[in-house]
């Protein structure tokens, strides 16, 4: 299990931990984390304001806020989660909560990639699977299931593996921990200034 | 010259295919590609953690000339005197004027003549241009598509990685052609298409997908209209929209600022004409609208999916695909709104123009139109929001604004304001507004129970005076709404 102070940091096999349900389809980013706190500077203060209007409206009835979950660090979710604004504070917030992995049906573009920036894989399975991994997380509630990126398969609660999907590329880049893409495309200096040299519109167009 | 590169790569294909070759730069290791990004725009909002970030880790701005800054979503639209009265929008203001000045950024702020919403000005400084690409910390960027611009949305450590860099790590994208046929009806605008396009592929009907806007309604739009629908295709789940260029893109162009001039026009206008996509390009999927058959169209739920021709009803339960029943069950609640409700008649408390989708100088013009000697209804609040400083002076300049506060509606300064209210501007408690932006999310204009209804801004404008959702063309306006004033 992880801890929520400790952020990924070099390759990424697994992760294992509890599992949080939270149900619905086209979950936008808006919602993970409200406007009104992307009034910051950094993105330090997000754990807590996670998914804040819902758990409001809920009143400690939020799988967010409910007791068993609170050591929880993958989050099984349903289709086109993280639709809507490109905020990174979404990713950031989840992941400053506790979250480490997010399973679900099917993720938003940008979301995917914020998430792949930070070192927490987003893997897919089609509904059936993703409602019966929920339905067995929510009966054991604390039991332990592990996202194996080398394998690309769940095993939890229901003592089953689970074959998950996630495009070659992202997940090569999470086993290599090469996620943070920074170092390599600052390695390709050279070619960049190639590039730019190129390029009509940036050249009075000859 | 540009066009006797050995592997010419302007000979077949898509515009998507051409922008994106040309701006390859390696293969990376992980499979991905670095892709050179001709144009970077940032905010106050998502650029100050990248900024530290670079700090952090030592890095500097590779071209600091490639990225523009502009102040926009949370300024406040009444007083924008410094220090702002919040001292959190003061802080994120502030933070960008330092961070722009120590690393040799263009700001365009707050009296500069130039400040408003990235997507505004962008264009109207002449940054915009065909076959380049753009990035910003917004997802909504898809908008500059209308120049046949690759453009989308990325997070704050891709921001991080663009100023490093100025490139990114992606994977390329199928296209879809989205083909609309005849013209549309009168009245009926942009915007309505989008919905209407929206609605029928879903919000995540364009996932994987850049959508190509294209076909004899497309090529007749404005540039402000072509704005207005690629800023919508993320609603769609399409990361990029665009249009092929054309004269209309060309003109628009021509003279502003940052566009080139002099000996080189000649030759951008050619380049610009052979980045098109090719009349024989393969794409991966083609859907087809007929564009006469479109009518204004509203949103009633919670995802900017949930649209419906004016003349239709709230869908029942059983109207729909099962799939879609749990997020109808869910808006029916949020909204209530009753499942066979007529959408036109239903009551609504706030009317907001503005926003990057509809906040430019034709937008006002069809809202002011409407609004035109008319009174907003008892009890309704309607503001324009300009979405520039420049959209501001020429609205002023042809006396828009004397129209809309003769009419009852408030005139503000520009910024996003109540799209997703950062600022002052937002909805109380259960408010309902009819609104001109983009997004119907829940709690999205500033209140956690706030509902929104998304239409065009003409749309806005018949609501605010009539106070309820109103089919425009009921109203009798004489002149084209979709593009300008009526005469
Ligand atoms: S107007 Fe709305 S959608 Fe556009 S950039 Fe501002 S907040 Fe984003």
């Amino acid at each position: 299990m992880s801890s929520p102070d400790v952020f990924p940091s070099g390759p990424i096999q697994s992760v294992s931990g509890s599992a949080l349900v939270l149900r619905g389809d086209d979950i936008d980013t808006d919602r993970i984390i409200p406007a009104r706190f992307l009034k910051c500077v950094s993105f330090d203060a997000l754990g807590d304001q996670v998914f804040a209007d819902d758990r409001t409206e809920l009143a400690g009835d939020h799988p967010f806020d409910r007791s068993e979950n609170q050591a929880a660090s993958i989050l099984i979710v349903n289709d086109n989660f993280g639709c809507g604004s490109s905020r990174e504070h979404a990713p950031q917030a989840l992941m400053r909560w506790g979250i480490r992995a997010v399973i679900g049906e099917s993720f938003a573009e940008i979301f995917f990639g914020n998430c792949l920036a930070l070192g927490i894989p987003c893997a897919a399975a089609d509904h059936e699977l993703i409602s019966s991994v929920q339905d067995a997380a929510l009966s054991s509630p604390g039991g332990i299931w592990t996202l194996d990126l080398n394998t690309l398969s769940l095993t939890g609660s229901d003592h089953q593996a689970h074959s998950l999907m996630i495009a070659q590329g992202p997940r090569d880049m999470l086993l290599s921990g090469r996620w943070d893409a920074t170092s390599e495309l600052l390695a390709a200096g050279s070619q960049v200034d190639q590039t730019h040299a190129s390029l009509p519109y940036l050249n009075g167009f000859r | 010259m540009w066009n006797v590169l050995n592997d010419d790569p302007l000979s077949s294909g898509t515009l998507y295919d051409k922008v994106w070759d040309l701006h390859r730069v390696a293969e990376l290791p992980g499979g991905s590609t670095q892709l050179f990004i001709g144009l970077h725009l940032i905010h106050e909002v998502t650029s100050p953690q990248a900024f530290s970030a670079l700090r952090d880790k030592g890095l500097g701005v590779r071209c600091p000339e490639r990225t523009i800054a502009t102040v926009d979503h949370i300024v406040p639209t009444t007083n924008q005197q410094r220090p702002f009265e919040d001292p959190l929008a003061e802080e994120m203001l502030s933070t960008l004027e330092r961070n722009c000045a120590e690393y040799g950024i263009k700001l365009n702020g707050i009296g500069s003549g130039r400040q408003g919403i990235v997507h505004v000005i962008a264009p109207e400084l002449g940054l915009s241009q065909p076959g380049i690409t753009v990035a910003c910390g917004d997802s909504h960027t898809c908008t500059h598509g209308a120049f046949g611009a690759i453009a989308f949305g990325i997070g704050t450590s891709q921001v991080r990685d663009v100023l490093a860099s100025q490139s990114l790590a992606m994977n390329k994208l199928k296209v879809r052609r989205i083909q609309v046929n005849g013209q549309l009806s009168e009245g009926v605008s942009a915007k309505d298409l989008i919905l209407h396009v929206i609605r029928t592929l879903g919000v995540k009907g364009g996932v994987g997908f850049v959508y190509e806007f294209a076909g004899s309604a497309i090529e007749t739009l404005s540039m402000e209209e072509r704005m207005t629908l690629c800023n919508m295709a993320i609603e769609g789940g399409a990361r990029c929209g665009y249009v092929n260029p054309d004269q209309v893109t060309f003109d628009y162009i021509k003279g502003r600022p940052y566009a080139p001039s002099g000996d080189s026009w000649e030759r951008a206008v050619a380049w610009w004409r052979s980045i098109a996509s090719e009349k024989d390009a393969v794409v991966d999927d083609e859907v087809v609208f007929d564009a006469p058959s479109i009518p204004p169209t509203v949103t009633w739920g919670i995802t900017p999916g949930q649209g419906l021709g004016i003349d239709e009803c709230v869908p029942t339960l059983d109207a729909l695909e099962p799939a879609e029943r749990p997020i109808a069950e869910e808006a029916y609640r949020y909204m209530a709104l009753e499942p066979g409700t007529a959408i036109a008649g239903v009551p609504v408390d706030v009317c907001f123009i503005g926003s990057c989708t509809n906040g430019r100088l034709s937008d006002l013009r069809a809202a002011a139109a409407v609004a035109r000697g008319r009174q907003v209804a008892d009890g309704i609040k309607a503001f324009v929001v300009p979405g520039s400083e420049q959209v501001a002076q020429a609205a002023e300049a042809e006396g828009l604004d004397v129209i809309f506060r003769a009419a009852g509606f408030e005139w503000r300064e520009p910024g996003c304001s109540m799209c997703l209210a950062m600022n002052p501007d937002r909805l109380d408690g259960r408010q309902i507004s009819a609104s001109s932006s983009n997004r119907n999310f829940k709690g999205r204009q500033g209140s956690a129970s706030g509902r929104t209804l998304l239409m065009s801004p003409a749309m806005v404008a018949a609501a605010a005076v009539t106070g309820t959702v109103t089919d425009v063309r009921t109203l009798g306006i004489s002149a084209p709404m979709s593009n300008g004033i009526a005469v």
